[in-house]
């Protein structure tokens, strides 16, 4: 299985430990949270149910024990509260990253994080900054109907003064988390809680492998940080550039080596900044480019995608850009895999796109 | 049983245009009556205060009560500057808007009173989260009024790059939170700023800011419901000042009696103020900060003032209130109220305020004029446009590097 795990370059900073680890996707957040608390005593972290019992998905799990509830609370269920008293934590001086529960639940916090996190360093000038992070679960698959399943990243990819970054594995959600929490600016978290437990290509009907049969969950025990803005190219190709980020690499995956094509696999990793070089380098190889999403088609970040391969591929493209996403409907709770863009969705349009010409 | 079919319900001022200003309904204790408790006390033993005003001057100008602060007459004629200063400043940037050297501005006409002495009551150290109508915080730390006007004037020297509408200004180094202009965002974020101060173990307290109307927003309420759990060292201004823009304040105080009872609930505790005094002011910030301060909590204050004059440059208040409504206002007018008082103290004649005034308005012209020399909205020194760029991120990312050579700055 060509699961490659070529890095764009110099991508991987390492510090401390080079011992390895084997971690679920959140056991890696939480290594990343604690390493993060160790180093640095400016972190706190805190949202609903986050302190005393660790988190809906546990990712806050014995944080508050090590720390103190100085460093690790529980939130009163007040989205807008969480994100502006983090608002003014950063001002202060101390690093917040905080949860909220679902990202279907932002909405309330969405004027504290669009005309307030991400404008603050703008408007003062540099007087006051916002080192903020604000880690959210996002996507479907579990069942959670349309208030548990959202991916909402085009709504901060479009605000300028935010990064937005979606890890797709135990390795990288630790050294992005660890870097979105150093990172000067207020960074979005997202959390594909599919990918939680094991890296889920979209075969909902097949067992789960588990992360430790993946190369990914070998995380560095120390600290370690990913910088923001370097894809990763998960499977090498020659006929074909999937885009991708989150669960969607997985699936990706799956539908390049069941289809039998060629493809090469991009892991955006952060959509804002985003290494627009690696997806150039290789659409201009390939000359051709599906955009992958598991949030709704119209106005999606993968509208933004096919316009920048366009501006810049534009002679080299061999076929028309495909979009697959989400259809453009509120997320179904019976029916999620008929909304869901799995294999099969994916598998059609890389035959379709072959046949193109 | 009722046959009475529901009525909606839209409350309505006492008076419209065309009306008698009518504050029948601003019921005003005697100066001095209102009980000083300690201030561990606990919030279930004053919740009358929610409902009452605390004042310290008298109608001759006297300063009684349990409520009388340690203010002596040369701190007392410094805080007449500081309100006289505002006022001219008001004056001048008014006109300044008027000959169309900036695009906007808003006064504090009657309400200097309240972010002038409560300045003078907080600490060096210590992070105010104003609105736009709290100049008095700048002006009250000798923030330079050369650096204010530029800022209106969003001229070469304004000190956030012309970014943002005229008075939105910023100052970390005074203690002043950059405005935001989306209204309550702020109050909260004083709070998470108080939090962080505790967490920190340090003695820096915050002092969060909301208009009447402002209250009714959500964030208002996250900023109680997080100070009150947490007991964040923060106090929590309301600054009713009757209207908000056209709006009475009774749209957003609904069926409470009163804005300070806001924080019964929450078991904060509440006081009300007369805005108009500048010592009842000060001893009411006085006293909620030093309860912030010993790790006793936070504390609600409604300041009961008038906007005397429009809400900004864009509005006048003629349409929708009595044309002479503010003199009607039963609090007076603070810059009167504590010349009387000083005078009565004989600290202070109406010699040396006419002195006092000339002085300031040659002060604030001197600035005006600095101020223009860097330029003003249209014409003169103005920031780079290549600055648009900057601040957006710490780093310029990629895309943003892409945009600015495409815009050729
Ligand atoms: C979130 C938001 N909604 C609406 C406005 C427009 N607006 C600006 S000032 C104002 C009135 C505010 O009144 P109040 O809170 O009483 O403060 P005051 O102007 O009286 O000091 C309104 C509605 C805004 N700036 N932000
Ligand atoms: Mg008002």
């Amino acid at each position: 299985m060509p699961n490659c795990l070529r890095t764009c370059a110099g991508s991987v900073s390492r510090a401390g430990s080079d011992a390895m680890a084997r971690m679920t996707m959140i056991e890696a957040i939480r290594s990343a949270l604690d390493v993060s608390m160790g180093r640095d005593e400016n972190v706190v972290v805190y949202g609903e149910d986050v302190g005393f019992f660790g988190g809906v998905f546990r990712c806050t799990h014995g944080l508050q024990q090590k720390y103190g509830v100085n460093r690790c609370f529980d939130a009163p269920i007040n989205e807008l509260g969480i994100v502006g008293t983090a608002v003014g934590m950063a001002a202060y001086g101390l690093r917040p990253c905080v949860e909220i529960q679902f990202a279907d639940y932002m909405y309330p916090a969405y004027d504290q994080i669009v005309s307030e996190a991400a404008r603050l360093r703008y408007r003062s000038a540099g007087d006051f900054t916002c080192p903020l992070v604000i880690r959210m679960p996002t996507g479907g698959g579990i069942f959670g109907g349309q208030t548990h399943s959202q991916s909402p990243e085009a709504l901060f990819t479009h605000v300028s003064g935010l990064k937005t970054v979606v890890p797709s594995n135990p390795h990288d959600a630790k050294g992005l988390l660890i870097a979105a929490i150093e990172d000067p600016d207020p960074v979005i978290f997202l959390e594909p809680k599919r990918l939680y437990n094991g890296p889920f290509d979209g075969h909902h009907d097949r067992p789960v492998t588990p992360w430790s049969k993946h190369e990914l969950s070998e995380v560095p025990d120390g600290h370690f940080a990913l910088p923001l803005g370097k894809a990763a190219i998960r499977r090498e190709g020659a006929s074909v550039t999937i885009i991708a980020y989150g669960t969607m690499v997985h699936v990706a995956e799956a539908a390049a080596e069941e289809t039998g094509i060629d493809a090469e696999v991009i892991d955006l990793r952060s959509l804002l900044p985003l290494d627009l070089d690696t997806i150039v380098a290789s659409v201009r190889k390939t000359g051709r480019c599906i955009v992958l999403h598991e949030a709704t088609l119209t106005s999606g970040f993968g509208a933004e995608l096919t316009a920048l391969v366009q501006e810049h591929c534009f002679y080299h493209l061999e076929a028309p850009i495909m979009r697959v996403a989400g259809w453009d409907t509120p997320y179904p709770h019976a029916q999620e895999w008929a909304y869901f863009p799995g294999p099969a969705r994916v598998g059609a349009a890389l035959r379709e796109i072959m046949e193109s010409r | 049983m009722t046959d009475q079919p529901l009525r909606f319900h839209v409350p309505e001022p006492a008076s419209r245009p065309g009306g008698r200003p009518d504050f029948s309904n601003v019921v005003i204790p005697e100066a001095g009556s209102v009980r000083r408790p300690p201030v561990d006390i606990d919030p279930k033993e004053i919740r009358d205060l929610a409902y009452s005003i605390i004042r310290v001057l008298d109608r001759e100008g006297q300063a009684v009560g349990p409520w009388v602060p340690d203010l002596d007459g040369d701190a007392l004629i410094r805080g007449m500057r500081h309100m006289m200063t505002l006022r001219a400043f008001d004056a001048r940037m008014q006109m300044a808007q008027r000959q169309g050297k900036t695009s906007f501005y808003m006064q504090h006409t009657g309400e200097e009173a309240v972010s002038c002495a409560f300045r003078i009551a907080l600490g060096p150290e210590d992070m105010n989260f104003p609105t736009y109508r709290q100049a008095g915080l700048l002006i009250a730390h000798d923030y330079p009024l050369v650096d204010m006007m530029c800022q209106i004037y969003s001229n070469e020297r304004d000190p956030i790059k012309g970014r943002q509408l005229p008075v939105m200004y910023s100052s970390k180094a005074h203690g002043f939170f950059s405005i935001s202009g989306n209204l309550a965002t702020q109050f909260v974020q004083a709070v998470g700023w108080a939090m962080a101060s505790a967490i920190k173990g340090d003695r820096r307290i915050a002092a969060a800011w909301v208009g009447d109307g402002s209250t009714a927003e959500s964030d208002f309420h996250a900023a109680l419901v997080f100070a009150s759990t947490y007991k964040a060292p923060v106090v929590l201004n309301v600054v009713n000042n009757q209207w908000a823009i056209s709006t009475f304040q009774g749209i957003a105080r609904g069926g409470s009696g009163t804005f300070a009872a806001r924080g019964l609930g929450f078991g904060i505790p509440a006081l009300r103020v007369d805005g108009n005094d500048y010592l009842a002011t000060y001893a009411v910030a006085q006293w909620a900060i030093e309860r912030a301060r010993r790790n006793l909590g936070p504390t609600l204050v409604e300041y009961v003032t008038y906007r005397a004059g429009a809400h900004s440059t864009s509005d006048d208040p003629s349409a929708y209130r009595p044309k002479h409504e503010s003199e009607g206002w039963p609090l007076g007018d603070p810059l009167i109220r504590l010349k009387q008082h000083l005078i009565a103290l004989g600290a202070w004649t109406e010699e040396r305020h006419k002195q006092a005034e000339a002085e300031i308005l040659a002060t604030v012209i001197a600035a005006q004029k600095e101020a223009e020399g860097h330029g003003t909205l249209h014409s003169g020194g103005k920031p780079s446009a290549r600055d648009i760029f900057e601040d957006v991120y710490a780093e310029l990312p990629p895309h943003l590097r892409r945009q600015r050579q495409q815009s050729g700055v």
